[in-house]
């Protein structure tokens, strides 16, 4: 058994899975269930002046037989009380003082208010605080969530606030609905913070009901838009922890936050630098039990990797994630059809036809009458991989090494070399 | 001519029992269609024998177009709903899947009787007749390959008259096929289609007895032969003429349109075919409590299809190989079947002498396949052999202006008499003649 404790900013967790600041870590109710599941951590859904929500706040985007590949919604911050929520904090820690217990803040913009609300907040004994600098609906109009995430110098001032106040770590959450996320994450090292998180979720309509001509959702009719997340997401918050991993002026514990359903999206994701992963959809589509597999997967990848520590994986990949003129341009990789294996759908032959490079051939096969088989032109494949992509067969095409191994060269030598 | 029309009634739930497939949910069918690979240059459509566009009108399911997909369907197969229920699809889409050695195979089938169960129920139309060429068609049996010549035809802008000897068109469709397999009324919705293009049908003319096939070829441009086939022939043994000795077509027919037929209660069907499985099955639901088959060959020389012989043997008939009938014994009635042993020589199965046994039954039913119905074939003038019309690549007879398809092509095993092959040999047909009243064809 691998020891899957981890530490993100000196904030500690029996493991690294938890929950995102939204719906599921509304309550005490619902934090002391997901804590009885096993999840190692929950960041509270976000503290701050009262609210009033719509009704008719989540969207779903389906594909094919699979529902919720995506999800938006238009739900704002708590709408309870704050001191019956720090009440059940107080209540979940005493219970489950293993846990992690991350509170998410949101206040305007006025220094005395954010003091206000960290030293009233810290005395319930949280192990930290996310300012949720990335809310981009409902709150953002107002000047908060995403307003503040948008701009690096409001990040910088309003972390400084807290910072100035706080005794636990502060990790900074921050918003992908900006061009470079790695001025924001800058912006909050600079200003102190102890760690930042990524990613809020990203603005979106997720669709428009082709009988009514209602936005998806809409309040009466009317939509607005909303933030977006679920698998789908995953590409992109990915990218984001690994730019801000990478980047030496940030240089921070990252929290990853962005599609993550099973342990294999988590160990991705802490590859790419995270040392706590949260998560939310996945919850919202199918319970607090998820985190069951995640636990047991994580286990039995460490351990079949002889690995003692799920820290041991943090980082891993970053090194591995450059930039598009470092990459070898004398590599090469073709693709490799297992004749044995393929079920003559043709997919690939009609992606490589009509999207690719025309490189695989259908040539008179022996299974019988009319019958083909497919073959690819390795002269002319690119090695682009849309071909094994496309196969719903698994380990019938694989991309296979043909370059001759001759040392490597990149365009910034390339570059370097002209000149 | 002019028999009364069927009582509606007997159209699905018959004393037979109600319909066999199961009722499809939108659920189970969207997550089917999903599951489709929507493969190039698919293998389904290569093994249908009307080339529908399966993978398309399986992801137009998917997207909620009922309507196209339903088209997709009935355009490549004017009797695409019948299909759907009785087209041997494992041996045919189904079985040329690609899932199907790894996975289970797509329920084509399945989502087909979807797709056309909607579009009946939607009572919308989907294809218009052509623009008039003035040039007629009399076409000769309003079975699964006159409707498919007739709609073709109609759609092209040729005036179409079917004579069909029957009540109701739909042939073997309406009258020949259990309804617990197909319904009656999916059978005559497909008609109804094809009426809606303003073809003529004339029930209850039986061409040669009714009027003269002189009388055709003198009024019309050109003649299609698509009657089908016969009665089931004779055996040739003592005593079949004996009450109690059914045809098992007769028999089909008679009990889908509701006649209490006193089968008895112990049954011998003579044939292994799947017209036998139909009189098999029909017999136990009209109450027979023993249904045997009598097969002078052994059970791999069935010409039945595998799923139909489940399916008898799910109702509870039994089958007994290698024996042939020598005689039916009775007093004024059936009431004994004597079979013999059989040894196959040279190909040939022949009795063995002294193996008699005298099996007690109440009934025996003959369904050892259909007699071709030459006579008709010599009144047009067409040249044939053994019942099967001879023909050019255009389906054209020795006489240029007659044409034939379906059962008066299919026989000595170079086509399969199947429901969904007459469709085919329908649509051939169809764009021949058209062809040739173009003048595209000599």
């Amino acid at each position: 058994m691998a020891n899957l404790a981890i530490d993100c900013a000196g904030i500690r967790s029996p493991n690294p899975f938890w929950l995102a600041s939204a719906p599921p870590a509304n309550s005490g109710y619902q934090v002391m269930r997901a804590f009885k599941a096993g999840w190692g951590g929950a960041v509270w859904k976000t503290l701050g002046d009262p609210i009033v929500n719509v009704s008719s706040r989540f969207a779903g985007l389906n594909y094919k037989n699979l529902k919720m590949i995506g999800m938006n919604n238009i739900e704002l911050i708590t709408d309870r009380p704050l001191d019956v929520n720090l009440r059940e904090i107080e209540e979940c820690k005493a219970a489950y003082p293993d846990r992690a217990i991350v509170a998410s803040l949101m206040m305007e913009m006025n220094r005395d208010r954010w003091h206000e609300l960290v030293e009233t907040v810290q005395a319930s004994g949280v192990d930290g605080f996310e300012l949720n600098f990335g809310c981009p609906h409902g709150m953002s109009e107002r000047g908060m969530g995403a307003a503040v995430g948008q701009d690096p110098e409001l990040v910088e001032m309003c972390t400084k606030w807290v910072v100035e106040v706080s005794k636990v770590p502060v990790i900074v959450k921050l918003t992908p609905n900006i061009t470079d996320i790695r001025q924001t994450a800058r912006a909050a090292k600079r200003a102190g913070a102890h760690a930042i998180s990524m990613i809020n979720t990203i603005n979106s309509l997720i669709g428009v009901d082709i009988d009514s001509w209602d936005p998806i959702p809409n309040v009466d009719h009317l939509g607005a838009h909303g933030g977006y997340c679920g698998p789908a997401v995953k590409p992109i918050a990915l990218n984001m922890v690994a730019d801000c991993a990478r980047d030496p002026q940030v240089q921070l514990p990252i929290s990853g936050i962005g599609g993550i359903e099973t342990w294999r999206d988590a160990v991705e994701f802490m590859l790419m630098g995270s040392s706590s992963v949260q998560v939310c959809t996945a919850v919202m589509h199918h319970g607090f039990k998820i985190v069951e597999d995640m636990i047991d997967g994580l286990n039995t990848y460490l351990d079949d990797r002889g690995l003692d520590s799920a820290m041991d994986l943090v980082g891993k990949s970053v090194g591995k994630f450059v930039n598009w003129n470092d990459l070898n341009l004398n590599y090469a990789v073709v693709a490799r059809i297992d004749q044995d294996k393929c079920i003559h759908c043709n997919k690939c032959y009609i992606a490589c036809e009509d999207a690719a490079h025309q490189c695989i051939d259908r040539i008179v096969s022996t299974r019988g009458e009319g019958e083909t088989d497919l073959v690819v032109d390795e002269g002319h494949c690119v090695g682009c991989n849309l071909c094994s992509m496309v196969c719903p067969v698994e380990d019938c095409i694989t991309m296979v090494r043909v370059d001759d191994g001759s040392a490597t060269t990149t365009w910034r030598q390339r570059e370097l070399t002209a000149k | 001519m002019g028999q009364p029309a069927l009582p509606r009634e007997h159209l699905e739930h018959t004393q037979l029992g109600p319909p066999l497939a199961k009722d499809l949910t939108r659920l189970d069918v969207v997550i089917e269609a999903n599951r489709c690979l929507d493969c190039y240059d698919a293998p389904c459509i290569r093994a249908c024998p009307t080339s529908i566009d399966i993978p398309s009108f399986i992801k137009k399911i998917a997207t909620g177009n009922m309507l196209g997909s339903a088209r997709t369907i009935m355009d490549a197969n004017p009797l695409g709903a019948s299909c759907a229920r009785v087209c041997p699809t494992e041996e045919l889409c189904e079985g040329a899947c690609v899932y199907h050695h790894d996975a289970e195979p797509i329920r084509i089938g399945d989502l087909q009787r979807y797709a056309t169960d909607w579009l009946r129920e939607s009572g919308r139309t989907l294809f218009a007749p052509g623009p008039p060429s003035g040039k007629s068609v009399a076409i000769v049996g309003g079975g699964p390959a006159g409707l498919s010549a007739a709609r073709e035809l109609a759609r092209a802008g040729h005036a179409v008259t079917i004579f069909e000897r029957h009540a109701e068109a739909g042939g073997l469709n309406t009258y020949g096929i259990v309804p617990f397999r197909l319904p009656t009324d999916v059978a005559l919705w497909e008609a109804e289609q094809v009426k809606a293009l303003g073809v003529t049908v004339k029930t209850g003319v039986e061409i040669g007895a009714d009027v003269p096939a002189t009388t055709l070829l003198a009024d019309y441009d050109a003649v299609i032969l698509a009657m089908g086939m016969g009665s089931v022939p004779k055996l040739g043994i003592p005593g079949e003429d004996l009450p109690g000795v059914y045809d098992a077509l007769d028999l089909i027919e008679r009990a889908k349109f509701g006649e209490r037929v006193p089968i008895g209660a112990r049954v011998a069907i003579i044939g292994a075919g799947n017209t036998a499985i139909d009189a098999a099955t029909v017999s136990g639901r009209l109450g027979a409590e023993e249904v045997t088959m009598w097969y002078r060959r052994g059970a791999e020389s069935m010409t039945a299809y595998p799923f139909e012989v489940e399916f008898a043997k799910s109702e509870g008939v039994a089958f007994r190989f290698y024996r042939l009938p020598v005689r039916i014994e009775g007093d004024g009635r059936v009431s004994a079947l004597v079979v013999a042993r059989t040894e196959i020589i040279d190909g040939v199965p022949r009795a063995i002498p002294g193996t008699e046994e005298t099996i007690p039954v109440d009934s025996v039913v003959r369904a050892i396949g259909q007699s071709k119905l030459a006579a008709l074939y010599d009144a047009f003038g067409v040249a044939h052999q053994r019942g099967i019309a001879t023909v050019d690549a255009g389906l054209r007879t020795s006489n240029p202006q007659v044409y034939a398809a379906g059962d008066c092509l299919f026989g000595g095993g170079a086509i399969d008499a199947m429901v969904v092959s007459a469709a085919q040999a329908g649509k051939d047909v169809a764009a021949s003649v058209d062809r040739t009243f173009r003048g595209l064809d000599s």
